[in-house]
Order: C-alpha cells, then sequence, then structure tokens
C-alpha cells in the first residue's frame, strides 16, 4: 500500500529510533516531525485513506521501536482500541435487539421486498428458495459492486461534490425518513398518543442535529450516538425487508465480497484507498464510526488535507434507499473500513466503518427475530465480539488494511446455526429437567 | 409472574457476577477482552457437547423416555467433561499469550498475571454458563402465567435463579483453581476440580421431594461455594 509523504518521514525516523533505550514514561506525543532519538514511544499509524467502498481494511498500529514496554504499550492500547469499539457495537445491537423483542413490526414478513431482492421466497419449495435466496443476492452483489465502481470512478474523477450530495441525500433519508417510521411503531406499540405537531417538531430537530453532526461538526459523543442510531435504523429496515433465506446468504456474501474487494490487487476498495492515499486527502464525511476526536483534525471536516484521518466508507447503508428506489448510493454498502490513527496528542481512536456495525446488527437482530430463544441471540453476539478482537489481532499483526466483516459473519453464521439447531434443544431439555451443567 | 419476579430472579443470578464485573474488570479492557474469550470457549464447549448429544439423540429410538434421559445425563457428564477441556485450552492460549508479551517485555512482568487471568476467565465461563441457564426461564417470567400449574413446584423461579448463581460462582472459583493447578503443576488440583463439577452437576440429579425443591442440591452447592471461597482466600 502507497504510504504518504508524511508517513514515510515518520517511518524513515522510526526506523532510526531502533536503538534507543526505552524512556521511563512513555509519550504519546510523537509527531511526524519529531527527530529526537528519545521519542521512543510513538505509535504511529499508517493511515489508509481509502475511498468509499472499503469494506473494512483496518488500520494497525506501530510500535514506534521494539521495545517491550512498547509492545506492552501497544498491547493495552490495542485492548483499549477493541473496547473501544465493543462499545459502540453493543449499543447499536442492544437496540435493534430491544426494537425487535419489542415492537413487532420489524419482525413481522411482508409481501413487499426491496428492489434488490426481486425474487420471491416461496415456503413451500425448498429447492426453490433456496435458488431464489442465491438468485437475490447475486443481484444485490451485483449492485453493490456496480455502486463501489460508480463511486471509485467518481472519485477518481474528482467528482466530489457529485459524492457529497449523495451521501446528504441519503443521511436525510434515515435521519427523517426512517427514524419517521421508527417513531410510528414505537408509538403504535406502546399505545402512545401522538399529535402531528409534536412529531414534526421532534422528527426535525433530530434529524437537524443529526445532521449538523454527522456532517459537519458536533460534539463528539452526540456524534456517535447519531451514527449508532442510524446504523441500527438501517439494520432494523435490512430485518424486516430482506426475505429469510435470501438474509442469511446475503449476509455470507457481503463479508466475502468484503474479503475480495480489500484484500485482493484489483478490488474496488482498495483502489479507492490508493487513491486517495496518493493524492493524500481525506475522503468523505463522516460515515464512519470513530472513537475518539482529534481536534486539529475534525473529525467532520472533510477538508482537512491531513488525510490521516478521514477514513471514508459507504455503509451499505447507503442501501437505505431500497424503499425508495431514488438515489443509488445505496449499494456502495459493503464498504466498511476499520482503520486506527493515533492522535498528536492523545490517542486519536479508532474508526469503524458504519457498514461493519450494520451488518453486524442485522445477524444479531435476525438471531432475535428468529423464535424467542435468546441463547441464540447472545451466541452470535459473543461470536461477533470475538470476530472483532480478531480482526483487530490480526490488524496488530499484518499490519494492513484487513476487512472487518469475514471473521465475525463466519463466526456469527457459524454460532447462529449451530445453536440455534443444536443447542438450543439441549439447553431446553436441561432446562425442563432442571439440570444445571 | 410478574416483573417483580424477574427483577428478583435476575438480581439473584446475576448480581453477584455483575457487580464482580463492574467493580474488578470493567476498567480493564484487557480483562474485558479475556472476559469475552472465556465466554466464548465456554460456549464452544457448549456446542460440541451439543452436537454429541443431538447425534445421540438422532441415532436412537425417540419414543424410549428413559433411554432419552439417560443420553441427558450422559450429555450432561460429558458437557461437563468437554468444558474443563477447554477450561485447560483457554489457559494454554493465555499463557501463550504471556509469555509472548514476558518474551518482548523488558521489565519482567506483564500487564496482567495468571491469577488474575483465571479470576477473570471463570468468570467469564460462569458468567456464559449462567446466562445460558437462565435467560429464557427469566423471559418466560416477565410474560403472564402460572408457575407449577400441573403439578410441578412452585419454586421454579427461584431455584433456577439460586443454582446459577451458585454455579457462575462455582465456575469462577474452579477457573483459579485449575488455573493454579495447571501453574504449579499439581494435577490433583485439576483433578479436583473436574471431579467437583462432574459431583455439582450429578447432584442435580438427585431425585427430588415431595415439593419438588432442591433441597439437597441447593444445600450442597451453597457448600461448595463456601468452600471455594474459603480455599481461594
Amino acid at each position: 500500500m502507497n504510504t504518504s509523504d508524511s508517513e514515510e518521514d515518520s517511518y524513515n525516523e522510526r526506523s532510526a529510533l531502533v536503538q534507543c533505550e526505552s524512556p521511563t514514561i512513555p509519550s504519546y506525543n510523537q509527531d511526524h516531525d519529531m527527530s529526537l532519538p528519545q521519542e521512543t514511544d510513538s505509535k504511529q499509524r499508517r493511515s489508509v485513506s481509502s475511498g468509499l467502498d472499503e469494506p473494512g481494511p483496518v488500520e494497525q498500529e506501530r510500535a514506534a521501536t521494539p521495545e517491550g514496554e512498547e509492545e506492552e504499550l501497544t498491547l493495552k492500547y490495542g485492548a483499549k482500541h477493541v473496547i473501544m469499539l465493543f462499545i459502540p457495537v453493543t449499543l447499536c445491537m442492544v437496540v435493534v435487539v430491544a426494537t425487535i423483542k419489542s415492537v413487532s413490526f420489524y419482525s413481522e414478513k411482508t409481501s413487499q421486498r426491496l428492489i434488490y431482492t426481486p425474487f420471491e421466497e416461496d415456503p413451500n419449495s425448498v429447492g426453490q428458495r433456496l435458488l431464489n435466496s442465491f438468485l437475490n443476492t447475486i443481484v444485490m452483489i451485483s449492485v453493490i459492486v456496480f455502486m463501489t465502481i460508480i463511486l471509485v470512478v467518481l472519485y477518481k474523477y474528482r467528482c466530489y461534490k457529485f459524492i457529497h450530495g449523495w451521501l446528504i441525500l441519503s443521511s436525510l433519508m434515515l435521519l427523517f425518513w426512517f427514524s419517521f417510521m421508527y417513531l410510528g411503531e414505537v408509538f403504535k406499540t406502546y399505545n402512545v398518543a401522538m399529535d402531528y405537531p409534536t412529531l414534526a417538531m421532534i422528527i426535525w430537530n433530530f434529524g437537524v442535529v443529526g445532521m449538523i453532526c454527522i456532517h459537519w461538526k458536533g460534539p463528539l459523543q452526540l456524534q456517535q450516538a447519531y451514527l449508532i442510531i442510524i446504523s441500527a435504523l438501517m439494520a432494523l429496515i435490512f430485518i424486516k425487508y430482506l426475505p429469510e433465506w435470501s438474509a442469511w446468504v446475503i449476509l455470507g456474501a457481503i463479508s466475502i465480497y468484503d474479503l475480495i474487494a480489500v484484500l485482493s490487487p484489483k478490488g474496488p476498495l482498495r483502489m479507492l484507498v490508493e487513491t486517495a492515499q496518493e493524492r493524500n486527502e481525506p475522503i468523505f464525511p463522516a460515515l464512519i464510526y470513530s472513537s475518539a476526536m482529534v481536534w486539529m483534525v475534525g473529525m467532520a471536516d472533510s477538508s482537512n488535507p491531513n488525510s490521516a484521518d478521514q477514513r471514508q466508507r459507504n455503509e451499505g447503508g447507503a442501501l437505505a434507499q431500497e424503499g425508495v428506489e431514488s438515489e443509488d448510493d445505496a449499494a456502495l454498502g459493503g464498504r466498511r473500513r476499520f482503520s486506527a490513527e493515533e492522535d498528536l496528542e492523545e490517542d486519536r481512536g479508532v474508526k469503524l466503518g458504519l457498514g461493519d456495525f450494520i451488518f453486524y446488527s442485522v445477524l444479531v437482530g435476525k438471531a432475535a427475530a428468529n423464535g424467542g430463544d435468546w441463547n441464540t441471540t447472545l451466541a452470535c453476539f459473543v461470536a461477533i465480539l470475538i470476530g472483532l478482537c480478531l480482526t483487530l489481532l490480526l490488524l496488530a499483526i499484518f499490519k494492513k488494511a484487513l476487512p472487518a466483516l469475514p471473521i465475525s459473519i463466519t463466526f456469527g453464521l457459524v454460532f447462529y446455526f449451530s445453536t440455534d439447531n443444536l443447542v438450543r434443544p439441549f439447553m431446553d431439555s436441561l432446562a425442563a429437567h432442571q439440570y444445571y451443567i | 409472574m410478574t416483573v417483580a419476579v424477574f427483577f428478583g430472579c435476575a438480581f439473584i443470578a446475576f448480581g453477584p457476577a455483575f457487580s464482580l464485573f463492574v467493580f474488578t474488570i470493567a476498567r480493564d479492557p484487557l480483562r474485558v477482552i479475556i472476559l469475552i474469550a472465556g465466554a466464548f470457549f465456554w460456549l464452544l464447549s457448549l456446542l460440541l457437547s451439543s452436537l454429541v448429544w443431538f447425534i445421540s439423540i438422532k441415532a436412537s429410538n425417540s419414543q424410549d423416555l428413559r433411554l432419552q434421559r439417560d443420553l441427558l445425563i450422559f450429555g450432561v457428564f460429558f458437557s461437563v467433561l468437554l468444558q474443563e477441556v477447554f477450561r485447560f485450552a483457554y489457559y494454554r492460549l493465555l499463557r501463550k499469550a504471556t509469555e509472548g508479551l514476558a518474551a518482548i517485555s523488558d521489565e519482567d512482568t506483564s500487564a496482567i498475571s495468571v491469577r488474575q487471568m483465571a479470576y477473570v476467565a471463570g468468570l467469564g465461563f460462569g458468567i456464559m454458563s449462567g446466562a445460558f441457564s437462565m435467560i429464557n426461564v427469566l423471559s418466560d417470567s416477565l410474560g403472564p402465567g402460572t408457575v407449577g400449574i400441573f403439578g410441578d413446584s412452585q419454586y421454579y423461579f427461584i431455584t433456577a435463579a439460586l443454582m446459577t448463581l451458585a454455579l457462575t460462582l462455582l465456575h469462577t472459583f474452579w477457573g483459579v483453581l485449575f488455573f493454579e493447578g495447571c501453574e504449579k503443576s499439581r494435577w490433583w488440583v485439576i483433578a479436583a476440580v473436574v471431579s467437583l463439577h462432574l459431583l455439582v452437576a450429578g447432584l442435580v440429579m438427585f431425585p427430588l421431594d415431595a415439593a419438588g425443591e432442591l433441597h439437597i442440591t441447593r444445600a450442597s452447592h451453597y457448600c461448595f461455594t463456601f468452600i471455594h471461597t474459603a480455599r481461594v482466600i
């Protein structure tokens, strides 16, 4: 992967730091211009400024020197980053599961389908159903690939305004329309009497503040909260409108696509990353969850030339448009990126693409929607978290961009099907007899 | 069957584990990861043992209730053994990780000691085990119904909650003892942990008395818990 100039400097500088002794106090004040060999603890991260369609290339942290303390700090530091991602992923999943379990709207199956899954699943014939779900998957994935390629092309030819407009339209839809639908369903479930003017005010405020926080500047935690909320909304839409079997096959296919698009040399995401790095510029305003704010290089500030921070990724959320077809940034989905970077002063935290949040939540939400079994949901939840942990570990080992979906989704799928079919009868029998293992 | 029962049972079953988590584990990210990985290992062991049980069930005559019950008992014991195997596997994994860290570290101390890891791993096993036993029961307790309407014990929820509590704590202590035994190569300690786990699982199968309460088993579980606490301290 190409690194930007500043990173090369720091890299060279770091290799010059090999012989240092370890300082008493680890300093994170490593700056790119630092040239003192005493600063051994800089953990610089290579920032991969990738394009929109990153299926989660993972940034890695590098210790400045091979010092043991350095490594230990790396481990602690790495552990901290893992937790910084566990918390939002957990929150998103909790919101989705809570909604699924209480608001029946999202688990009711309708005959309405997204235009991206045109084939109807006939519950009577297994073969036909399987075939249709594969066809649906092919349609969905090709739409996503197509969108990614369009995005790469747009990015290459510098049509930034178009892409910005696209993203703004997509988040407008999520923040206004889908949250309106969601609130409506929640009110119906709890039989809350609500009038339109109040609702309009609520939605208006919610939406406008969300747009500002996400696309411009805002308090970090508010921005994080909004990103989690829109990921949850998106996941709920998927859970509702994707047919049963198609959803599972799509989850599997998306992880494979993620893997290919990020790791193969001709993958669109990789090309995006490289292009962005060549230009040394940040990509697009957030559809990336970031766990720490960098004040000098504002998170929501997309005009920052110090690319290090801006990670772009198109959530599969662009798929938001499913129901409404007009915008196509929908299928950009599948791009998620997961990057870690370090702050000049303080830990910059980690970033994870929203598409990852969405698909994790879709998996757990579907596990919660099918049957009333909580064990399956819990098992999928643990599996996804462990997958995320492993992905981060691989990141630290390989130090190159990695997709965040495959491992987690694989574990999630394996655990879902095995818990549902094997563990559930076992635990039910045990509970019936009150045996404890 | 009310919200009161739900909260009561939830706090009985998970209160201590939750407090242990909040006060000792939540602050340190490394411990949280070890906890979740411990839960994952327990889950893996459960998966494999359910697979074995499922195969045995499918291969046998489903009409024969005695056979089914015997297979279930076999499933329980096999699951216990497998859990201990996975505990050992987790121990090896953690040791490798610590060794790796220590090897590259200048100072001889690693970020977390084996004892702490043992405690966290045990708690991970315990929480997951408790969650899997209790969560479905808890969610049922929220809904309408009458406990024991067909002649079963009316104390089902409370016994389930107490048993879950006991098992969670026991798993924690077994974790500590097991890792200690592995560290010092005291195989009798490991054998003791395994046999105690088998004993505990087996005790639950004692015939119940007329009221359907697990008097004996609950009492002995609490004895075990106290013994283990004393030992650990």
